[in-house]
């Protein structure tokens, strides 16, 4: 029965300590906001922490609440095509400029960019550390493997998911006429098909090389056992961009609201909220639109 | 694409046997049944002995294994994830992001449910079926073999019940297995994508394909269990 007892104890303890979580969630509803709207946006800005230091200020400026739904690129900008959300924050510029031009979107800012980082065991042995291009760096991964192909010398994780970092991959692949539909299946060729974080877990119990967002990475790379291989070289910026939907395709959306916030993110108040997320001192995202392309 | 023409797209590859669908099935299929075939022989004799043996605490040793049937399968997920790392107690094995993690974990999810439903049956089962089996001089597994004869059908419940848990399971799957493409991609981690990537009706699609498929293994395994209608 002691155990009995103890199993008893510890349900208590769950439910009781959930329930003081759910009343602390519950407690900034307090104050009654004077609207609501709702943001899709990439998992790269809700883990980098990004959300949770600007968001805030925004809704104390405004008085508008924020309710985010945090998904891969491609599920949010499907999200604003459907009027399921108001507005929408993203990276993949080639995606954002379609959902422009097919008139999901009102308008689009440059909200501000982070660079790709390639990742990958600190003994990097494919030797792409000091390598001028991502692409190029890509392409080492690829030669290495060809003296040894099983097992491999160096494993590459893609995130498989459609995500704004994949697509991002395949077009550094396809700069050096790699295609990985045709390296699928190969032992080196990973594709996971999950999101940033996993893959960061995945590419270092494998010991494997991957390509991430830099905000990402540092929130991982003490937990992963990662380094940083090649970065800052053309190929690796990552501009993010904020569209509101567009109220002609979906009336009941809350244009006005979501209209504020894409204006108060490339404000000077929002341009210093973004500067101010920090790790290890140094700003996660730059405001603004990106050097390079 | 909208829900019909994705539902018949997702057909059509079915029939046109896709090697990438069907990649997908077979992990589903391999993964799921040899969790169950590892689980089963363990968690039949657990539910026998819980439910013919007293012992001190017996009824904490119910409550605790069924309490385990609500157990999240994330947490057994997270569970033999942290086992499994590389900086893990097991990570030299190097089984992390294999379909042997993901039998591992489906076994240990299929465990209680198996184990649970022969404790009920066995429970349930006229006493009079042993005591007769042992008065005729039945060896004591006999009389087990016997008793467990007479309540298969429930003890089979348990196994579609099981399988059922384990074919639609995704956290676990997704934590161990790593949802990696042609390897340890099954169909709720490839739902999980394609959810993840916008592609609803493609993932829904694939729901439509796990329902067949559990439709078609009930069938057949219900033809062994032959009419077992009431007595």
């Amino acid at each position: 029965m002691r155990v009995v007892s103890k199993i008893l104890n510890a349900t208590f303890a769950c439910c009781f300590s959930t329930l003081v979580v759910l009343g602390h969630a519950q407690s900034p509803e307090a104050k009654k906001p004077d609207a609501e709207i709702r943001l899709a946006t990439t998992t790269s800005t809700e883990a980098s922490g990004l959300l949770g230091v600007i968001l805030p200020l925004f809704e104390r400026d405004s008085g508008i609440r924020v309710r985010v739904i945090s998904v891969g690129t491609g599920q949010a900008l499907k999200l604003g095509e459907r009027g399921d959300v108001d507005i929408v924050l993203v990276h993949s510029r080639p995606d954002e400029d379609r959902f422009m031009a097919a008139g999901f979107g009102s308008v689009r800012f440059d909200v501000m960019y982070n660079d790709f980082i390639i990742v990958g065991p600190q003994s990097d042995p494919a030797k792409l550390r000091g390598l001028p291009s991502a692409s190029g760096a890509l392409k080492a991964i690829a030669g290495a493997n060809l003296l040894s192909p099983n097992p491999p010398i160096a494993k590459f994780i893609s995130r498989g998911d459609d995500s704004g970092t994949h697509k991002k991959e395949l077009a550094l692949w396809s700069d050096v006429g790699i295609v990985p539909k045709d390296i699928k299946f190969k032992p080196w060729y990973i594709e996971a098909g999950q999101g940033m974080g996993e893959v960061l877990a995945m590419a270092g119990n494998l010991q494997a090389y991957t390509l991430s967002d830099r905000g990402t990475f540092n929130a991982y790379k003490n937990r992963v056992g990662l380094d940083a291989i090649v970065s800052e070289v053309p190929g690796l910026f990552n501009p993010y961009g904020i569209m509101p939907v567009n109220p002609a395709k979906h009336p009941h959306t809350k244009h006005e609201a979501a209209l504020k916030l894409a204006n108060w993110v490339v404000s000077p108040a929002g341009r210093a909220a973004i500067l101010s997320l920090k790790v290890d001192g140094q700003s996660l995202f730059t405001p603004g639109a990106p050097p390079v392309k | 694409m909208n829900l019909t023409t994705a539902t018949v797209e997702a057909f059509r590859l079915l029939f046109a046997f896709d090697p990438q669908l069907w990649g997908v099935i077979w992990v589903s299929l391999r993964v799921s049944l040899l969790a169950l075939l590892i689980a089963a022989p363990l968690a039949i004799v657990l539910g026998f002995l819980l439910a013919t043996v007293p012992f001190r605490g017996r009824r904490a040793a119910v409550i605790v294994l069924q309490s385990f049937l609500s157990f999240p399968t994330v947490v057994v997920g997270l569970v033999l994830y942290v086992l499994l790392a590389r900086s893990g107690p097991l990570g030299s094995l190097g089984l992390l992001y294999t379909q042997e993690a993901m039998i591992l974990g489906q076994a240990v999810i299929a465990f209680p449910v198996l184990a649970a439903f022969t404790l009920a049956a066995v429970q349930g089962a006229d006493r009079i079926v042993r005591e007769t089996a042992l008065s005729l001089g039945a060896s004591r597994s006999r009389a087990a073999f016997t008793t467990l004869f007479e309540v298969r059908f429930a003890v089979m419940a348990g196994l579609f019940n099981g399988f059922g848990r384990v074919i639609s399971e995704v956290g676990c799957a997704m934590m161990v297995g790593g949802n990696i493409a042609g390897l340890t991609r099954n169909i709720p981690t490839a739902i999980s994508l394609e959810t993840a990537k916008g592609e609803f009706a493609q993932g829904i699609a694939l729901g439509f394909v796990l329902i067949m498929l559990a439709l078609g293994i009930n069938a057949s395994l219900n033809y062994f269990q032959g009419e077992g209608g009431m007595k």
